[in-house]
């Protein structure tokens, strides 16, 4: 049935994303300067295996890009060409381009050739090579293995490959042209699939193909292994090669051609020129002399007849696997000798350890039932308490573990979701490339605290407000070459991003060393399209939040990137409807910073439960500083309606929360009243009026988004243990907003949020 | 058999009834999840008066309506309405307070009459159609013009 393949298919697809991404990073690092040959190996490597599995999938288009990119990549791994800075450029483009084929062979689109020709000609012409009969031979379709004894075909008719005459020209071909081969360079290779290497789809008949690309190869098919035909097993293989190429590549361009099939086959690469230890292989002359005889017994009509060495002929029919297994620890061993240890090195970040692939459907239905369980262990907890029994019992200790245990479940199930949040980074490469060229500005991509681990669902919501204040800082922020230069910059336009924890969020950065706001026009532009009116006095942040106003953008002209409409204020809410915050600090001529401070989990978070006016709330715990009772000394009234609290020395505005929210209306007097201490990511304080603290625990949380809307002030929902619902503050939002108490707070414009 | 069936399926309508403010009104059951009694609801701030607030229903945070309010009713005392209609639409869900539920009904399409004009009747917009069933009028809720706008908050 399709499934299988379709399954196989998926993986090939991931797989590709993860090559996309380790070529992005060789990439990434040519353009930093590094010209190390294993970096270099890397890109090749990516772009060959990308090649190879489309290959066998059919994908003619990938192959023949991917083709194309892998021989220019040859080109700079043999050392024939150094890459400039232009030249990684195309390299760039053509792996986005790459990428998009990848996709668009995925998704069953169709990418026309207009669209990668030119780049593809450019390629061509920066490394200067022609490459046309080989894409033609990549086309062939691989023939079904049945000759028989003598019969030519071998393999198809492929030219450049010595054809299987009859095994006695083959001998004598060989014996005539050996003088010339050992003078010559090149391998000999043994290669001997197990049945492994079939299963997991591989085609020897590929590999001697991409074998014959590295120069002229002669192929003998060994058949001795091959059983009697009631004894055959049609599942196993049998069958092994001798090869003979005669190349000016090294020897890991051979080995690379047998890098899918490491571990899933015997193989032997020997030099000519060296001298041979092994018993087995090799020894040519005399072997195949030898032969004539065995060739005449007719074997298994679906079997390729060809040449064996003795080593190998004794072995009796019925037992060729016990050879096999007895050899293969041996030849493994040998084969990884002369590999030089860099080689592994290089590939170890694209496969580190053993990974699951697991449908995120599953995880989050795990993610669901945890946070039931968290709950349900709140619930229970209530009821022992309710119930009376003492807190020493082994009910009450028993449930502390569950506790325990509830939480570090919870804790490795929000491991799961984790993901470096590099991919959305290299995506972001991406979008300055092109936005840069599209716009003419020289941009570089700085990025930092690329292994920061963020919640899978976040990094996806989180492309597309990133691309647009990427855009934007590509458009807007940056200034053209020449205004640099008149500036006395360097001409490049610099653009970081970066991310980081802190403090139980996560903190991403866009920077850019641009122009700055120029407050002074946004301020015009904001009273032109009516949002602000020209005598509101505004300071500077209050400025700079009009970026996020709806329908304001600044650029005079509208590009083709952005000045659409849909602005700062999307990227905002969207940032808003992740739990986040999004703050501007510009400083002018020198650049603006964008900071975007993320929860880490969508699902779980630490809150202290209060009550204010008979309502319960959660107050997330990484936003209280401190909580304190109000002495009579602590407050001080500031005019009519509003009281500040003095604590160390500084004032700090009191805020009723059950007030705020509209639940009772202001004390009379909040002496001796508790207060929380609300920290802000901005650096401001605030102080919280609640009624008493209850406790504090983690709570699950519940968005309110999806069955009611966005509510001022609050974050979400949560279930307590007695099943009744209690909302999550949001303090920042409750603070940006607050009224203060009562009196009016002369606030020019109410900013979106 | 089925021919029949089908018959009734497309010449009527079934309709959950209900009493709130002293009137009968009725929504279609295919909208109706369940029925459940009253539960303490926890107030959403700035909400509008007629959002009671939202309640726990199996782990789901559900909205809860105070319909006579939303109709512009007189309300009762709270006790008296202790009728919880959870209803679904346009893959939204919300529980509707009323009086009390009072009965299934099968209505052929045909006697369901579209409200008359009233612009004084602030209430109408929420009639979908009215119909007579043993004397008593019964009004059809429009229920996307029950539920308030989704993001309504979100300025």
């Amino acid at each position: 049935m399709s499934d299988p393949m379709a399954e196989i298919r998926a993986s090939f697809f991931i797989e590709c994303e993860e090559l996309l991404e380790s070529l992005q990073d060789g990439l990434n690092l040519m353009d930093n300067g590094d010209s190390d040959s294993e970096t270099i190996n890397v890109v090749f490597r990516a772009v060959h295996s990308i090649k190879g599995g489309a290959g066998a999938f059919g994908l003619d288009d990938l192959v023949h890009f991917a083709h194309r990119f892998e021989t220019a990549m040859d080109e700079v791994r043999a050392g024939r060409f150094v890459p400039d800075t232009e030249a990684i450029r195309v390299f760039f483009s053509c792996a986005d381009l790459l990428g998009d084929l990848i996709r668009a062979a995925r998704d069953g689109h169709v990418i026309p050739p207009e669209k990668t020709s030119p780049i593809l000609d450019l390629l061509d012409k920066l490394v200067g090579c022609e490459e046309e009969e080989d894409e033609e031979e990549l086309e062939f379709t691989p023939a079904a293995l049945s000759f028989d004894l003598g019969d030519t075909a071998g393999l198809p008719d492929i030219p450049g490959l010595p054809s299987l005459e009859g095994v006695p020209d083959l001998a004598e071909t060989d014996l005539d042209s050996d003088p010339k081969l050992v003078a010559a360079k090149g391998f000999d290779i043994t290669f001997k699939p197990e049945t492994a290497l079939y299963t997991s789809g591989n085609e020897p008949l590929y590999l001697l193909r991409a074998l014959r690309d590295l120069g002229d190869l002669e192929v003998e098919c060994l058949t001795s292994q091959i059983p009697a035909l009631d004894a055959l097993d049609p599942d196993l293989g049998h069958l092994s090669w001798k090869l003979r190429i005669i190349t000016e590549e090294p020897i890991e361009s051979v080995r690379e051609v047998f890098e899918f099939v490491d571990g899933l086959c015997t193989l032997d690469i020997t030099p000519l020129a060296t001298p041979v230890d092994f018993s087995a292989p090799d020894d040519d002359g005399p072997s195949i002399a030898d032969l004539p005889n065995e060739f005449n017994t007719p074997t298994s009509p679906s079997e390729v007849p060809a040449p064996d060495n003795s080593a190998v002929s004794t072995t009796e029919p019925g037992e060729p696997n016990k050879e096999i297994t007895k050899e293969s620890p041996k030849q493994t061993t040998a084969k990884e000798t002369p590999k030089p240890a860099s080689n592994k090195a290089s590939s170890a970040p694209t496969q580190p350890r053993a990974t699951v692939r697991v449908d995120l459907e599953r995880i989050d239905r795990l993610v669901n039932l945890v946070g039931e369980l968290v709950i349900n262990q709140a619930m229970l907890s209530q009821s022992v308490t309710e119930a009376g029994i003492a807190p020493n019992s082994p009910v009450s200790t028993g449930l502390e573990e569950f506790l325990q245990l509830t939480r570090d479940i919870q804790e490795s199930v929000m491991m799961i979701r984790a993901q470096p949040i590099k991919s959305l980074f290299q995506r972001m490469g991406r979008i300055v490339r092109e936005s840069s060229s599209s716009v003419g500005k020289e941009v570089r991509l700085h990025t930092a605290g690329e292994n920061t681990e963020v919640d899978k669902t976040v990094i996806e919501r989180l492309a597309d407000p990133l691309t647009h204040m990427i855009r934007n800082a590509v458009d807007h922020g940056l200034e053209t070459p020449e205004k640099r230069e008149a500036a006395g910059k360097p001409r490049e336009g610099r653009v970081t991003m970066t991310a980081q924890h802190r403090s139980g969020r996560i903190l991403i950065e866009i920077a850019d060393d641009g122009a700055g706001i120029n407050r002074e026009r946004v301020r015009e532009k904001a009273i032109e399209k009516g949002l602000i009116t020209a005598e509101m006095q505004l300071n500077d942040a209050d400025i700079d939040g009009l970026l996020f106003m709806p329908g304001f953008s600044t650029a005079s002209e509208i590009s083709n990137l952005s000045g659409r409409g849909v602005g700062m204020d999307v990227v905002k809410s969207s940032i808003q409807s992740l739990g986040g915050r999004i703050t501007i600090t510009s400083v002018e001529g020198e650049g603006t910073t964008f900071s975007i401070s993320l929860p880490l989990t969508l699902a779980v978070l630490d809150g202290m439960v209060v009550r204010v006016g008979g309502e319960t709330l959660v107050v997330p715990l990484n936003a209280i500083l401190e909580t304190l009772t109000l002495t009579d000394d602590d407050l001080k009234a500031l005019g009519p309606e509003t009281h500040v609290v003095q604590i160390r020395g500084g004032f700090i505005p009191l805020l009723d929360l059950g007030a705020e929210l509209g639940y009772r209306p202001p004390q009379d007097s909040y002496v001796g009243g508790i207060v929380l201490l609300i920290g802000q990511e901005d650096g401001n304080r605030a102080a919280l009026a609640v009624d008493a603290i209850e406790d504090q625990r983690q709570v699950v949380i519940k968005g309110l988004e999806g069955s009611y809307g966005r509510v001022p002030g609050i974050a979400a929902a949560t279930i307590l243990g007695d099943g009744q619902i209690a909302l999550i503050l949001d303090p920042t939002d409750l603070v940006s907003q607050a009224s203060g108490k009562t009196k009016k707070r002369n606030l020019p414009v109410q900013l979106a949020g | 058999m089925t021919d029949t069936e089908k018959q009734t399926d497309t010449s009527s309508i079934e309709l959950l009834s209900f009493r709130v403010g002293g009137q009968d009104y009725s929504v279609d059951i295919m909208s109706v999840r369940e029925i459940r009694g009253a539960a303490k609801a926890t107030s959403l701030p700035h909400a509008p008066p007629f959002v009671k607030g939202v309640i726990n229903l199996r782990g789901t945070v559900l909205p809860i309506l105070d319909l006579s309010a939303r109709l512009g009713l007189k309300t009762g005392d709270d006790t008296e309405r202790n009728v919880i209609i959870v209803v679904d639409i346009g893959g939204r869900t919300a529980g509707l307070m009323v009086d009390a539920v009072s009965d299934i009904l099968a209505i052929p399409t045909e006697e369901m009459q579209a409200p008359p004009d009233l612009a004084a009747d602030h209430a109408q917009t929420f009639v979908s159609s009215l119909t007579i069933v043993d004397g008593r009028m019964i009004r059809i809720l429009d229920l996307d013009a029950v539920m308030p706008p989704q993001g309504e908050e979100a300025a």
